[in-house]
């Protein structure tokens, strides 16, 4: 039986690990390759990494970093930031990442999608939704949302975006729940699990884990595939192997 | 010459060397015919699709070659699906060199396509590639279509149905998940093919 995924993700900026609160104020979290290494240890499933200035900046993820991880991580690790073309995939892809997941540069130009998709295979292509919930109730996308100041709400919602992401191409979807980013008290569990019910594909959830049960939770109410965290794990507060045997004593299936 | 990684265009070689690499074997990347024919290991590795992995091996003029290597020879991942007869995925001819027609998962409520995460290795038969294999180690999976079960399935995993995930078949062996990618079980396992 397929295990559920634990995975940390590392937000890098200037080569670096940061981490902020609701996507803002970011805070240097340590190395790249040290918290890598760290993470494989205690026996994370999967890593990814977020170069978050990337796209708002117009430019692709640093290649360095992706081979200096490849060279030393023997588990799997997706690679994400302003990823706006084959090229640019394949570079990275070469680096040796596993995976590539676009986000802000496939609201811009949703054929990436079938483009990575048809150069790479759809197991190679993840697509990260940052969602939002409006006034109105509805559920909507953002764009840029590495940067603050450029963030942008668009009127896509992430139901319809979902859907058509999986048309497209991707292989996997990453839902960041930004409502519930960085404030520690639990994933969005209604808005993962109407996802959930669009979404053929793995998905992980994303924003919002401050203690075991959240991912629990996650797991067994939302039926997600993977759950991502950053501060709970860059901080101390929840250790893996603890995380593990709790969600085992629950019932959940991880890998030990 | 030592090891050699068939250069078939798939993204992760660069992985799979690497990976070589921390076990102390340096692979040359190589599509040249002659440098992989007097190779003691060949190893193809592949992500991607079979029809486009079989085009390239065409255009490289590697299908014959391939097919008569006597050496031990690994395919991981799309690379094990290659050495079977038929892929369904595009209805490709692939090398022949495996008894088996490869299939696409059937999708179900419960079963996601592509089948990606960690998943169990469960041993079939007795074999020098499962060289400290435990009862209970997983490795790490991405693939949308498998290799069904035969007597060529060294240890099979549950997704769905069982499928072969390593197989053997004289000196050709397959390994579905990525061992560059399976933490130590992938280690070892590949380490068992390079002692082989």
């Amino acid at each position: 039986m397929l295990s559920r995924r634990i995975i940390p993700c590392l937000d890098v900026r200037d080569g670096q690990v940061v981490k902020g609160v609701r996507f803002r104020d970011h805070v240097v979290m340590g190395e790249i390759v040290d918290l890598a290494l760290r993470y494989r240890d205690e026996g994370a499933d999967e890593l990814v990494f977020y170069d978050i200035t990337a796209s708002p900046e117009g430019r692709s993820v640093d290649r360095g970093w992706v081979e200096r991880v490849a060279r030393v991580i023997d588990i799997p690790f997706c690679v994400a930031g302003g990823i706006r073309s084959v090229d640019e995939a394949r570079a990275v892809l070469h680096a040796g990442a596993d995976k590539i997941s676009v986000n802000s540069p496939a609201l811009e130009r949703p054929e990436l999608i079938g483009e990575l998709a048809a150069a790479f295979g759809v197991q190679c292509v993840v697509v990260g939704v940052d969602s939002l919930r409006d006034a109105d109730g509805e559920w909507r996308v953002r764009q840029y949302t590495g940067d603050p100041t450029r963030t942008q709400a668009l009127p896509r919602r992430t139901l319809d975006w979902v859907v058509e992401a999986q048309q497209r191409g991707a292989g996997e979807i990453v839902l960041n729940c930004m409502g519930s980013d960085g404030v520690r008290q639990g994933y969005d569990l209604e808005q993962l699990s109407v996802v959930r019910a669009l979404c053929n594909v793995p998905l992980i959830a994303s924003g919002g884990a401050g203690a075991p049960e959240h991912f629990r939770d996650a797991f067994t109410q939302s039926d997600v595939d993977g759950a991502l965290a950053a501060s709970v794990f860059h901080s101390g507060a929840i250790a893996i192997p603890a995380l593990k045997q709790s969600l085992t004593a629950w019932g959940v299936t991880v890998r030990p | 010459m030592g090891v050699v990684l068939v250069d078939a265009g798939g993204t992760n070689i660069g992985s799979v060397r690497y990976a070589l690499r921390r076990l102390g074997a340096d692979a040359a990347l190589t599509s040249d015919a002659e440098t992989i024919r007097t190779a003691d290991k060949v190893i193809l590795p592949g992500v991607g699709a079979a029809g486009p992995g079989m085009a390239r091996l065409r255009e490289l003029g590697l299908v014959e070659l391939m097919r008569s290597l006597t050496q031990p020879v690994l395919g991981v991942c799309l690379g094990m699906q290659l050495l079977c007869e038929r892929s369904e995925e595009g209805d490709t001819a692939c090398l022949g060199v495996v008894p088996a027609t490869v299939s696409r998962f059937v999708e179900q409520p419960d079963l996601r396509v592509p089948h990606m995460g960690w998943n169990r290795v469960r041993r079939q038969r007795e074999h020098p590639l499962l060289d400290g294999l435990g009862d209970d180690d997983w490795a790490y999976f991405v693939h949308s279509y498998a290799v069904p079960m035969g007597d060529y399935a060294l240890a099979s995993t549950d997704y769905g149905d069982e499928f072969a995930c390593v197989i053997s078949q004289g000196n050709f062996h397959g390994m579905q998940f990525h061992p560059e990618r399976s933490a130590k079980v992938g280690a070892r396992l590949l380490k068992n093919f390079l002692e082989l």
